[in-house]
């Protein structure tokens, strides 16, 4: 895609400039985008993910596959933006990836090839904070004695007694 | 200063050189990046979030069996001095050790070790879970590493999503969090001049390198950090099959390259290796990066069967103490005194002699 500016370059940089309560999305060329302030070879290329993406080819333009909510959002948790990820390359908070799922889901399939997960799920547990269940009693006893540490497996063995007791 | 005889090994259980492969495979590291859900992220918390999320993992890793008897550095209050010997002995990042030329210590950034074990909290990733086993020794590492993440997301919320996994600052550790890297030892391919076939054949199947000291190192005495790029998509089983099969693989091409040698210019292979051996042992000074292309010509020189009096035990602990923080700290001297190489020299030519005598 030739430069919306100069029609000679080719774009690199994609600039959406809010002009009269409008957004316009410019492609600009390199040369062009500095002349209006941006530097396009901010400090992102030298984050991995910088480095990936300018190995692609695709510049800086992070995918927002149309959900143009993501684009001017600040995550609720943490306050950080889109913009605020272009510039680092680093997420803000885990709810930031619910903010901005559907830019990061196309992201995440670019670095991986896809979006899914398919390694462990993560296991909370199950009770209230601090009083272990006797399901998990028997887990870290299990655990203890698989790490011979039976100092500790003796500990869990008696509060696992005292769990599996029949209250009255 | 910190006194890292306290840890049995030293936290380096890749030393002894017992671990499958050793000839040519220093070690095998796991690492898993995790993050607690109810927190901004390293980069976003203030330095009151990571006090907490540092007392917050401690309470809880004394509940665990995998930390329950853990040491824990506090990299923000050691000085550079101490936060070098830990990066030396691989246990902690340059980015948590403040040693990358821009960055300072993070409030926070501190370190938990037990055995072959360990975490370092407010990394870029709240938690970051390792585990540091000898020889190549995927399996074992990841069971470790496997373990310690159950008993701590037992306590702890880690952020997980139901598609996406395991978050993570950057988008390039997100899914399963896991980087399995083997620290591997390939002259042979380097003197063919095979390695870059190799390297850019390990890229195209997922897999990166690096150098000896991980993330943006350079390569030296022939080390090279093999590990998989992507996190997501696959099962940590699936991961670590494909790094497993690919390392044996590199280990094969590598026998190869050394057969090849052997074969075709075997006077020139046995003058570089005794040639390293001899300056080694009769030098008058030694710079780090000499002492680490000398000491990868006496380890090829090990493991083709040349040199037979050197046990590759000796070979990793010149490795480690001749590096110049841990250097520095034996001899009483500082950092960037010039005195180091002779010092350096010296202490080479002690160990070999010693080894040379006792094996006769």
């Amino acid at each position: 895609m030739l430069c919306s500016q100069c029609h000679e370059r080719t774009a690199v940089v994609n600039l959406h400039q809010i002009a009269d309560g409008e957004v316009v999305l410019l492609h600009l060329c390199e040369r062009c985008a500095a002349e209006k302030g941006v530097d396009s070879t901010s400090s992102l290329t030298k984050t991995p993910v910088g480095t990936f993406l300018a190995s692609m080819g695709k510049g800086l333009d992070l995918p927002t596959g149309g959900a143009t909510a993501e684009v001017t959002a600040a995550c609720p948790a943490c306050g950080a933006t889109l913009d605020d990820f272009r510039e680092t390359g680093r997420v803000g908070c885990a709810q930031c990836y619910r903010t901005f799922e559907v830019a990061l889901r196309e992201l995440l399939r670019r670095l991986h090839g896809s979006s899914r997960h398919f390694g462990e799920r993560y296991r909370p547990a199950e009770s209230e904070a601090g009083v272990p269940t006797a399901r998990e009693l028997r887990e870290q006893l299990r655990v203890a004695v698989e790490a011979e540490d039976f100092e500790l497996a003796a500990e869990l063995r008696d509060r696992l007694r005292v769990a599996e007791a029949p209250s009255d | 200063m910190i006194d890292l005889s306290l840890l049995p090994d030293g936290g380096m259980p890749w030393l002894d050189a017992s671990g499958n492969a050793s000839h040519l495979v220093l070690s095998t590291r796991i690492r898993l990046a995790r993050n607690l859900a109810d927190r901004p992220f390293s980069l976003r918390s203030s330095p009151n979030e990571r006090e907490a999320i540092f007392a917050e993992v401690t309470e809880v890793a004394k509940e665990t069996v995998s930390l329950r008897r853990a040491h824990a550095f506090r990299l923000d209050r050691l000085e550079p001095v101490d936060r070098h010997l830990l990066h030396e002995r691989h246990l902690v990042s340059r980015e948590l050790a403040g040693l990358d030329p821009s960055g300072a210590v993070r409030t926070g950034a501190a370190l938990l070790v037990q055995d072959r074990v360990s975490v370092m909290l407010n990394e870029e990733d709240h938690l970051r879970l390792q585990s540091l086993h000898s020889g190549l020794s995927l399996e074992a590492a990841y069971q470790e590493a496997d373990r310690l993440d159950g008993e701590l997301g037992q306590r702890l919320p880690f952020a997980f999503h139901p598609e996406f996994g395991y978050l993570t600052t950057c988008p390039t550790n997100v899914g399963t969090g896991l980087r399995a890297s083997v620290l591997i030892h390939l002259p042979g391919l380097v003197l063919t001049k095979e390695i870059s076939k190799v390297l850019q054949g390990l890229s195209s199947v997922g897999l990166t390198h690096r150098g000896l000291y991980g993330e943006g190192s350079e390569v030296v005495g022939n080390f090279f950090q093999l590990s998989n790029q992507m996190t997501l998509g696959k099962s940590e089983a699936e991961l670590l099959d494909h790094l497993g099969k690919m390392v044996r693989q590199v280990i094969e091409y590598e026998e190869q390259a050394r057969q090849l040698l052997m074969r075709e210019v075997a006077t020139i292979i046995e003058d570089k290796v005794w040639r390293a051996y001899g300056l080694l042992r009769y030098a008058r000074t030694l710079s780090f990066d000499e002492a680490m292309n000398l000491l990868s010509g006496v380890r090829l020189g090990v493991g083709l069967g040349l040199i037979e009096r050197i046990s590759l035990y000796t070979l990793n602990k010149l490795l480690v103490y001749t590096q110049p923080t841990h250097l520095a700290v034996a001899e009483g001297l500082q950092m960037d005194d010039p005195e180091l190489g002779a010092r350096r020299a010296r202490y080479v030519r002690t160990l070999l002699e010693d080894e040379a005598g006792r094996r006769g």
